[in-house]
């Protein structure tokens, strides 16, 4: 049996690699990687995971230098040379080995208006949206994120400005302004444009490259950057 | 600055970017055009001057770099910088007033004079 070279970031926000041998087994995640350090080589090493199956969006880390989900990327898809380099998710801090804090991450989401607000009770009777209507199909195309960061973690203009709410918040905010049963429309633009929210994205596609999810930010923040033009043209900014 | 404002700037710039792109193809096949006939400084000065298609081609032109640089300036020293809030606005709008007197008196020396 082969071993694999594995180099884990240990520490926060200063540390070092550290390296493992791990059994190369078939159909090995690189999760189940992580988890084999931790229960048989090394019980210290902080690492998050839930669901295992692609749904909960907790296990991401960066894998030989780029962000992806750990739990449903084989290690034949990603070790080099029988070598992985585990880290920490880029653009977030580090509080120990493979764990970041994600705070700043969904504080984001809130700060986008990422919460759907109707106007109806329970006494009304339920809203009809036709599967094929165009805004609904816009929301088919961005809804199904998990919340993993990798996008976040991938995006270069989150590092140069702190302050960008990110490809994540923005695809959230924008399937929330197609759903016509929301209410928040034009207090969620106002939220996300400008230098710190759509308009800083350089299309540059690094977060629909590497959303595991096959979700395209990109698209959903072009939408944004638009219909926040149309709104300020007409004064409703 | 508000988040109108930075809208509507996002905006100017995507359409002087528009117009940035049909003006340098113009000025650049004016510039082959130019040197393949050998045109010396003075014969094309002989053309543009008293021309005011030339004036407003580049009239246009002019605007458009002074619109579409100071915008996209701010951005690139806000991100590698940090630079931001009113000093960079301020700086930015004595960039695009630059801009807009060397160009005038470029367009002045190819028109007027
Ligand atoms: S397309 Fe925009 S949000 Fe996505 S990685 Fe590039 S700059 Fe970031
Ligand atoms: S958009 Fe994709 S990469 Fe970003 S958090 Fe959602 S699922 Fe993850
Ligand atoms: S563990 Fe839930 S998405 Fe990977």
């Amino acid at each position: 049996m082969t071993a694999l070279k594995v180099a884990v970031w240990r520490g926060g926000e200063s540390g070092h690699f550290q390296e493992f041998e791990v059994p190369r087994l078939a159909s090995q995640t690189v999760l189940d990687v992580v988890t084999y350090i931790q229960r048989s080589l090394d019980p210290t090493l902080s690492y998050r995971f839930a669901c295992r199956v692609g749904m909960c969006g907790s296990c991401a880390m960066t894998v030989n230098g780029k962000a992806r989900w750990t739990c449903r990327t084989h290690v034949s898809r990603v070790a080099v040379d029988d070598r992985l380099e585990l880290a920490p998710l880029a653009n977030l801090p580090t509080v120990k080995d493979l764990v970041t804090d994600m705070s700043a991450f969904f504080d984001k989401w809130a700060a986008a208006r990422g919460r759907f607000r109707g106007d109806t009770t329970r006494k009304d009777d339920f809203a009809r949206v036709k599967p094929d209507s165009p805004r609904r199909k816009l929301v088919d195309e961005a809804i199904e994120c998990i919340g993993c960061g990798v996008c976040y973690s991938s995006c270069d203009v989150v590092s140069w400005n702190p302050d960008y709410l990110g490809p994540a918040a923005l695809n959230r905010a924008w399937t929330l302004c197609n759903d016509v049963r929301d209410v928040d429309r034009r207090a969620r633009l106002e939220a996300v444009a400008g230098d710190a929210g759509c308009h800083a994205c350089h299309t540059q596609m690094g977060c629909t490259e590497r959303c595991p999810k096959q979700l395209s930010p990109t698209a959903a923040i072009a939408g944004l950057k638009r219909a926040a033009l149309a709104a300020a043209l007409k004064g409703e900014l | 600055m508000n988040i109108r404002t930075q809208v509507l700037l996002w905006g100017a710039q995507r359409v002087s970017a528009a117009v940035l792109a049909l003006c340098v193809i113009v000025h650049l096949a004016t510039i082959v055009y130019a040197v393949r006939n050998g045109l010396d400084a003075a014969e094309i000065l002989g053309r543009t001057r008293g021309n005011p298609s030339w004036a407003a081609f580049y009239a246009v032109f002019v605007a458009a770099v002074t619109v579409h640089a100071p915008i996209g300036l701010r951005s690139i020293l806000s991100e590698t910088f940090g630079w931001r809030g009113r000093g960079l606005d301020v700086a930015m709008f004595a960039v695009a007033l630059t801009l807009l007197t060397w160009g005038s008196r470029a367009v002045y020396a190819v028109f007027g004079a």
